[in-house]
């Protein structure tokens, strides 16, 4: 009994950083109708800035609570690359053929991971310190770290936030205004510019934040990057391409196959991950809530 | 003899109502203009016959075979061809490509990639000879996407017309161009399409085109049908011809 | 100038092989007049054309971008791997013979799952689904030799006419190998070139200009995408069934999705609407990349800023950009 509320709790902590990376993704897809292929790489950075960050405090004698505002600061340093990266890379691009999108997004990717190589080299970088902070609960007869409980209460908050922020604030009102219809908001007086950089500032601070979560509960490694791209897509494949209901719900469905699918086939967790994803896709091609 | 029926068709965008059950009726061999206002839904229903979209219910017979479910491929077999209102080519490619693969395609050729596609003496002849009807033979080797808009919308035509229908949809095939080009255009459309005794349905907004060259006018607004006659039926209904020409109603 | 009935356009045959003549000379010549390593390069340089080639029938002419084409090209190699395995060394012709079928099967199945879709959809499932094969290769040791990779043996070439042993054994296998090749690559780029200018290729290309259009004119646009993907897979399939007895040793590096990248970088640095382009950016590829590995350890960085300054500043690539150059020259003449 003990150990399904045990699966049941990794699945809604896989779900919760799912969500984050597959709320961003729908976010910017469903304002600027881009898909950064880059984003998982993005989540990856966001883990990887978030650790490092994590060893010099640790290095420096920081205190163990002011260790966790480095979480934040983690996604943010994200979110910045995100605000350079849009205008520089992306814009050129809006009018032109989606495949020149869909090629400058993977030379991101590839900048992003050999980049990700070039600074903390090839070595998984760790963060657990910040886990082993918090202490560990009794569920059952088994032990579970309370850690993995704030990444699934980071997770509900961030989708309130997101919701509140999107359906009850101006800004959101303008952000799904732009995405229905951008000649008809520019024309409005909306700077449609701003809120492209606002849009995929957003999401990218949530691939970071997705990232930054996480680390303290599996260590940065390269490659991690792709994976979470593709599991992301699987999620919003299920959900739906640009709704934040859809990202929920696919991050939980997800993240739940995926506990079961450990069980009954553990050597073969990445094939079984990647074949849902070439699964869902055969079946369901438009997910349940999306807009695409 | 009627060509195409059909009965009581429906098709809804939310609270609008684009076809609000029309029985409409087609007869073989004439030439047949669709007018109203924008939104009336003549779009819509061209868009239900030749499969671009689903009715919500009714049905569409083309000469009592049951199409309403059909696949667009599978209408186009049964004879039916569309043009478009913004024109719709593939501009990568030459003109007189265009043409071809319509032909290609009608014979089941698209597939076949062992043979150069200038070797089919049959499909080359064909396609200069629908070319040489619609005028464009000269820019038989330019690519579609340089070509004048009239000429575009004239190729537009010939693509569908390549496909040897039984009945051609044509949407707005004078649209964009000057009004010296527009009779040129309906000129040589209506001259190929009789020859070729093709049934035409002809989506217009210009009133002198529609009186001049149609057999049959039907009027649409709001998804209903309001007027079915000839130019000269058309012309002596005072209501319509008022919706129509803008003149105040006499009395 | 006008289309005429009489005259088909043979002179756009005769004047393509007018131009690959003096080019094919130089290939048939090259062996004697550089040195052994150099001839090993250029073969792998013929096998990313080949790639590239396939790759570009689904870029180029279908409109389809794909970032999973390591899974063909990895494939093509496993396979000749496993044939010496369990049936031990051959002939390169029966590697080929066996091979073929496998890439082409494979192309069919993946094929037919990824057409369904189009752009993003597509290319993340063609990333998936290479990344599937990859971690297989990676985690059933037992059978795929696991990170190790398994062996290839120099083969025997023209079924045992031709075996390489001794002490130049190896110069004169590099120098065979590179013929074989270079007959093969000739065969591929005619087959793609007849491919591209059948009926079948123009259709190819209505429904990467028009896919509205296409399903108009009666077209079953799925069932194009899956014959294109199909022969793309095929060809760069056949590519990583010439690359293992080369490189004597395949891993799954080869199925990873770097690999898929750098196809794709050869397609777009020669320019993908071209035809010559992507065999064009196999070659420069293939020289570049050695050069560049030699000279730095941060490739796969390397490699994405000259991706993304290519999107930028020559989004034709190589070829496109010299074709528009030829263009303005013709046009500052008269």
């Amino acid at each position: 009994m003990a150990i399904l509320a045990i699966q049941i709790l990794n699945s809604l902590l896989y779900a919760s950083v799912l969500f984050l990376i597959a709320a961003g993704l729908s976010l910017i897809f469903g304002v600027m109708r881009i898909v950064n292929l880059a984003h998982g790489s993005l989540y990856a950075v966001g883990a990887y800035v978030t650790a490092w960050l994590v060893g010099r405090g640790i290095a420096m004698g920081v205190p163990l609570g002011w260790l966790f505002l480095l979480l934040p600061v983690g996604a943010l340093s994200v979110a910045l690359i995100g605000i350079v990266i849009e205008p520089l890379l992306l814009r050129p691009f809006y009018r032109r053929a989606e495949e020149y999108q869909l090629l400058v997004t993977f030379g991101l990717i590839q900048i992003l991971e050999d980049m990700m190589r070039l600074i903390w080299g090839g070595t998984p970088l760790s963060a657990d310190t910040l886990m082993d902070a918090l202490p560990v609960i009794r569920i059952g007869g088994l032990l579970y770290p309370a850690y993995n409980l704030v990444v699934i209460g980071i997770g509900v908050v961030a989708a309130v936030v997101l919701w509140a922020g999107i359906y009850h604030t101006r800004f959101g009102v303008m952000l799904r205004a732009t995405s229905q219809d951008r000649r008809m908001a520019s024309a409005l007086g909306l700077n449609v510019g701003l809120i492209y950089v606002s849009a995929f500032g957003i999401g990218c601070f949530m691939a970071g934040l997705g990232g930054a979560i996480v680390v303290p509960t599996q260590a940065a490694v390269l490659g991690m990057g792709i994976d979470a791209l593709v599991i992301a897509f699987v999620v919003v494949v299920i959900g739906g391409l640009g709704s934040l209901k859809g990202a929920l719900i696919g991050a939980l469905v997800v993240s739940f196959v995926r506990t079961a699918g450990i069980q009954f086939f553990p050597e073969l967790e990445l094939a079984v991950l990647y074949l849902i994803a070439a699964l869902v896709l055969l079946v369901r091609p438009t997910g349940l809530f999306g807009t695409a | 003899m009627i060509l195409l029926k059909t009965v009581n068709l429906r098709k809804q965008f939310g609270e609008t109502r684009a076809c609000d059950g029309l029985d409409f009726v087609v007869h073989k061999g004439e030439f047949l203009s669709l007018v109203g206002s924008n939104g009336a839904g003549k779009t819509t229903l061209v868009n239900l016959i030749s499969a671009h979209l689903q009715p919500d219910s009714g049905q569409i017979l083309l000469e009592d075979r049951d199409i309403t479910y059909m696949s667009v491929a599978d209408r186009i077999k049964a004879g039916i061809a569309r043009s478009f209102q913004i024109v719709n080519l593939f501009d990568g490619l030459s003109v007189f490509d265009n043409v071809a693969l319509s032909i290609f395609s009608r014979e089941g050729k698209a597939v076949r990639m062992a043979s150069l596609a200038e070797h089919d003496y049959d499909v080359r002849r064909e396609a200069l000879e629908v070319l040489g009807e619609f005028g464009l033979s000269g820019k038989a080797e330019a690519l579609a996407g340089g070509l004048a808009q009239g000429e575009r919308k004239l190729l537009d035509v010939a693509v569908a017309y390549a496909l040897r229908p039984r009945l051609i949809f044509l949407d707005e095939p004078t649209s964009g161009v000057s009004t010296h080009e527009k009779a040129q255009i309906m000129d040589t459309v209506s001259s190929v399409v009789r020859g070729g005794r093709v049934t035409a349905v002809v989506i217009e907004h210009d009133m002198d085109v529609v009186f001049r060259y149609s057999d049959r006018i039907v009027m649409m607004h709001e998804g209903a049908f309001l007027a079915d006659g000839t130019p000269d039926e058309i012309r002596a209904n005072k209501d319509v011809a008022s919706i129509l020409l803008g003149a105040p109603l006499a009395g | 100038m006008k289309a005429d009935l009489k005259t088909p356009r043979n002179r756009s045959v005769l004047k393509l092989a007018g131009a690959a003549a003096p080019i094919l000379l130089v290939l048939i010549l090259i062996p004697g007049l550089v040195e052994t390593y150099q001839v090993q390069l250029l073969t792998y340089g013929l096998i990313a054309a080949i790639a590239a080639l396939g790759f570009n029938l689904l870029l180029g002419y279908t409109g389809l971008l794909s970032f999973g084409h390591s899974a063909y090209f990895g494939i093509g190699a496993y396979a000749v791997a496993f044939v010496v395995q369990y049936l031990g060394p051959h002939s390169m012709e029966f590697y080929i013979l066996i091979g073929i079928p496998t890439v082409a099967i494979t192309s069919a199945l993946l094929g037919y799952i990824c057409v369904r879709h189009t752009q993003i959809f597509f290319g993340i499932l063609t990333l998936a689904l290479s990344q599937v094969l990859y971690s297989l290769a990676l985690k059933l040791y037992w059978e795929t030799g696991g990170s190790d990779g398994l062996r290839v043996p120099r083969p025997a070439l023209l079924l045992g006419l031709l075996s390489f042993s001794g002490p130049r054994g190896f110069q004169q296998f590099i120098t065979s190998y590179y013929y074989y090749v270079l007959a093969i690559f000739v065969v591929c780029v005619v087959l793609m070139w007849v491919v591209v200018h059948s009926p079948f290729g123009k259709t190819l290309q209505a429904i990467r200009d028009n896919e509205v259009r296409a399903r108009f004119l009666g077209i079953r646009i799925r069932r194009f995408r899956w014959i294109a993907f199909l022969v793309s897979g095929t060809f760069t399939g056949l590519a990583g069934i010439l690359w293992v007895p080369l490189n004597g040793l395949t891993t799954p590096d080869v199925l990873y999705w770097t690999f898929s990248g750098e196809i794709v970088f050869t397609a777009l640095l020669g320019g993908f609407r071209n035809f010559t382009g992507p065999i064009v950016g196999g070659l420069v590829f293939t020289y570049l990349k050695t050069y560049a590995v030699a000279s730095t350890e941060y490739w796969q960085l390397l490699l994405g800023v000259v991706l993304v300054t290519l999107v930028l500043v020559l989004p034709t690539g190589i070829v496109g950009a010299i074709s528009k150059l030829g263009q303005r020259l013709a046009r500052g003449k008269s």
